[in-house]
């Protein structure tokens, strides 16, 4: 811990962090203190600053590596947001730089193979070329598969969900050893904000469903079926308002986030914090919760925070 | 190789390119081919160029038929051998019946109907002139195959290319990948099927008569090409009436007897030519031929004049009444009273024409249905209307929002549209143009009537002309902007109410307007006053 920390502190000073900024930095670490990580691996990390491919690094190390989650030989799936046939400065999908930079380092840690998708919004194709990902998972060498299509889609029971007791979910979850989910934090019309959570409503056949049977219940009830292994959060571009496609490019900030961890809730809690939101403003995030899905309360875990500069 | 054998190769090798080419434009599956393309393939389209030059009068865009005009006067109708889609599918056909027959005299001479084919035409030109896009849709022979090639060979493409998609994915290879299998409403499917199916069985029996009876295009041509330069006749000197030449004339209209060609029914397809082995048929200059010291035909001279002059008359009318129909059609636009097309059921006043389209009442005076941009549009959002227009635009595209929505960053419809009555649209102005207006019914949606979230509708919405505004219990309900809705059908697609009780659904503008422009807003700084807020 303490190492963690200097290191942390003197990054910190070194990247030029305000001396106004510093006590706030020893308040938070102060606090952060009463969790400690185990095993020397953080439970979320929550980084500022950087390029998307710094914060990743950044945010992985402090969870023990990418080498954590994908061991040589597996399977790879890596799930972003590619919703919407907007271009990648319009931030509607995750960051193409992200994603490549995910694939790239899962072939580096020793993936055998990785899969990139989502049922989009717009029309599929389009949304793959136009966000950039399709070719950044592609340069890669990762493979970036349709889920346009019904065939691709198997039906699964999912006794423990309040509304969704079936769903249609796509083969590649089944056909992957470890499932990586890599939103983008938007602004959200129907749910106010949509991150990690949300996010799986693109591994599913019928939205329509969701939107006819009580939406928060559905998209929370999917958790029951399956929680990503790893959660990447991409906030280095957040769009606050006309979310979840956006009008235009006014329609966001630069953030300049990322948020990473394994707790599902978690990481949607710190995202909605962000946003500047409360959890349990987000009907999905408070029913996670409550169904204990994972947890809305930081201070129970241990906590990286990282401003890169 | 002689020249004769070289000229019929020519005219197979051209006819089937034009014919893949068309037929590649409408079983573009992976969007491979650019807009700029499919105007270059079909310029000498000849109706659907004639009518794009009185849309914009611009000669580079639509002034094929021009050409084809020209092409007509120097050497007949080539155009209906060669450019004519619909005319290389009949030859396709004819050329299996052949195959398959053991007959040795496969083709007869046969007089020309002339009165079907002139009262046939005669109906054309009206239709033409009063802007009956509804009569022109069944006579024009490049709208005729290009519904097949969109309602039949494209579905038929779509799963072929499933079929190796699923065999290639087993592989671990998604180069290929599925496509939407969609096939359009039984009703204009079943009426395309028959008409092609009927065509098909003309052209096995009786080679070209469909060119040389009902099309209205093979007519006109036909006056035309009376006065070409080049023609094919008989040098009745080597002629030894072996009858080879008739046997193998799909337009039937070589008779033997006489030593004389119809020649407004011959489509120069070459092969009498090609046949006839003592040399007596001859490729040329009607009144130059070296060859011509026949006083058989010396002395049927001054006649041929006098019907030469006749024939002029006939096509200098038939032209200007063709090409003044422009004056008469941009006249009409203006014209034309408010539609009383009330299609009662959702109630749904109009259903939108597609972007580009200006307005519906100018978009059923035009279209001649050969549903390019049915196949070409990405969401298949476009399908060919059944009531949906009422009588007048059956089977034009309209925007069938359960189907699907316009793609906001698409305007490929307005790209490939062969006739201009989808004309070219700028994406920024697409983007602008309000194809109808939102509605929004509280009590349908299900927010209100579950007491849940929802908003896939906003979520869609390109512009937000659907937001979401505070409601009861935390909850968000739709509140709708018409001002800068652009009718795109992004909210009603997605709308899990079932129809015909859609929560939101747009009725479509009779004319198409410019709606505001979406509120962006200014930008955004982020100044938090902490670097963490947790």
């Amino acid at each position: 811990m303490s190492m963690k920390r200097r290191e942390f502190l003197t990054k910190s000073v070194s990247a030029g962090i305000a001396t106004t900024v510093v006590p706030l930095m020893f308040g938070d670490l102060d606090k952060l203190s009463a969790k400690p990580p185990a095993n020397g691996n953080y439970d979320l990390a929550a980084i500022r600053g950087g390029s998307p491919e710094e914060m990743f690094e950044k945010a992985i190390e402090s969870l023990g590596g990418y080498d954590r989650f994908i061991k040589p030989g597996q399977s790879v799936l890596i799930k972003p947001n590619i919703g919407w046939d907007t271009p990648p400065e319009r931030a509607a999908n995750t960051n193409p730089d992200l994603v490549g930079h995910m694939v790239k380092r899962a072939f580096e840690v020793g993936a055998e193979s990785v899969t990139v998708f989502d049922h989009t919004c717009d029309q599929w194709d389009r949304c793959y070329r136009n966000s950039g990902i399709e070719a950044a998972v592609r340069d890669n060498g990762g493979r970036i598969i349709p889920g346009n299509n019904e065939r691709n889609y198997v039906e699964v029971s999912n006794p423990n969900g309040k509304r969704l007791k079936t769903v249609k979910v796509h083969e590649a979850l089944h056909n992957n050893d470890v499932f990586i989910n890599v939103p983008v934090l938007k602004h959200h019309g129907s749910t106010t904000v949509t991150a990690a959570i949300k996010n799986l409503m693109g591994v599913i056949w019928d939205r329509r469903y969701y939107h006819g049977n009580n939406l928060s219940q559905c998209i929370a009830d999917f958790l029951h079926y399956r929680k990503p292994d790893l959660n990447i959060i991409d906030g280095y571009r957040m769009m606050t308002q006309n979310g979840p496609k956006g009008v235009s490019v006014n329609d966001l900030v630069d953030l300049g986030a990322l948020i990473a961890g394994t707790d599902i809730v978690a990481v949607d809690t710190a995202a909605t914090l962000f946003f500047g939101s409360q959890p349990e403003e987000i009907s999905h995030v408070r029913i996670a919760e409550e169904m204990g899905l994972g947890t809305t309360n930081l201070e129970t875990l241990s906590v990286n925070r990282v401003r890169i500069s | 190789m002689t020249l004769f054998s070289f000229l019929k190769k020519s005219r197979v090798l051209i006819g089937i390119s034009f014919f893949l080419l068309t037929l590649a434009l409408f079983i573009d599956l992976y969007e491979k081919i650019e807009p700029g393309y499919y105007n270059g393939i079909l310029y000498m389209q000849f109706i659907p160029s004639l009518l794009k030059f009185i849309q914009t009068l611009s000669l580079s865009a639509a002034g094929g038929f021009i050409i084809v005009l020209i092409l007509t006067f120097a050497t007949g109708r080539l155009y209906c051998s060669t450019i004519c889609p619909l005319g290389i599918y009949q030859d396709i056909i004819s050329w299996f019946a052949k195959k398959l027959s053991k007959k040795k005299i496969f083709y007869k001479f046969k007089p020309g109907k002339k009165i079907v084919k002139y009262s046939l035409l005669t109906l054309f030109t009206i239709a033409l002139l009063t802007g009956s896009a509804f009569i022109v849709l069944w006579l024009d022979p490049y709208s005729i195959i290009g519904r097949f090639f969109s309602f039949v060979i494209e579905p038929i493409a779509a799963a072929i290319n499933n079929t190796v998609a699923t065999i290639a994915q087993r592989y671990d290879n998604y180069n290929f990948y599925h496509v939407t299998v969609h096939h359009v409403s039984w009703l204009p499917l079943s009426i395309t099927l028959a008409i092609m199916i009927t065509i098909g069985i003309l052209a096995y029996k009786r080679g070209r008569l469909f060119c040389n009876l009902i099309c209205p295009v093979g007519t006109f041509l036909g006056e035309a090409s009376k006065l070409s330069l080049l023609k094919v006749k008989f040098n009745s000197n080597n002629c030894t009436k072996c009858g080879k030449c008739a046997a193998v004339c799909k337009s039937e209209c070589i008779d033997i007897k006489n030593q004389s060609i119809d020649i407004e029914r011959c489509v120069t397809c070459f092969n009498c030519l090609q046949s006839c082995p003592d040399g007596a048929m001859l490729f040329g200059p009607f009144k130059t031929t070296p060859h011509n010291n026949n006083p058989g035909i010396e002395k049927s001279k001054p006649q041929k004049e006098e019907v030469h002059n006749k024939d002029r008359r006939k096509l200098v009318t038939t032209a200007i009444v063709l090409l003044t129909s422009a004056k008469v059609y941009s006249l009409k636009k203006n014209q034309l009273p408010e539609s009383q097309q009330n299609l009662t059921r959702n109630k749904i006043e109009y259903y939108p024409s597609p972007p580009g389209s200006k307005s519906i009442k100018r978009f059923n005076s035009i279209c001649t249905s050969c549903a390019l941009c049915v196949s070409a549009c990405p969401t298949k959002v476009l399908q060919p209307s059944i009531t949906e227009y009422g009588l007048k635009g059956f089977m034009q595209p309209y925007m069938d929002f359960s189907t699907n929505y316009c793609n906001f960053e698409c305007h490929e419809c307005s790209d490939v549209c062969p006739t201009g009555a989808i004309l070219p649209l700028p994406l920024e102005e697409k983007k602008r143009t309000q194809l109808g207006k939102v509605v929004f019914l509280k009590e349908n949606c299900i927010v209100y009537t579950d007491n849940t979230d929802c908003g896939a509708c906003s979520e869609h919405c390109p512009t937000k002309a659907v937001d979401m505004v505070p409601y009861r219990d935390g909850l968000l309900i739709p509140e709708v902007n018409v001002d800068i809705c652009i009718g795109c059908g992004a909210c009603e697609y997605p709308c899990p109410v079932p129809y015909p009780f859609r929560a939101i659904y747009v009725n479509g503008n009779s004319e198409h307007i410019l709606a505001d422009p979406p509120d962006e807003g200014e930008a955004q700084i982020y100044e938090p006053e902490e670097d963490f807020p947790f």
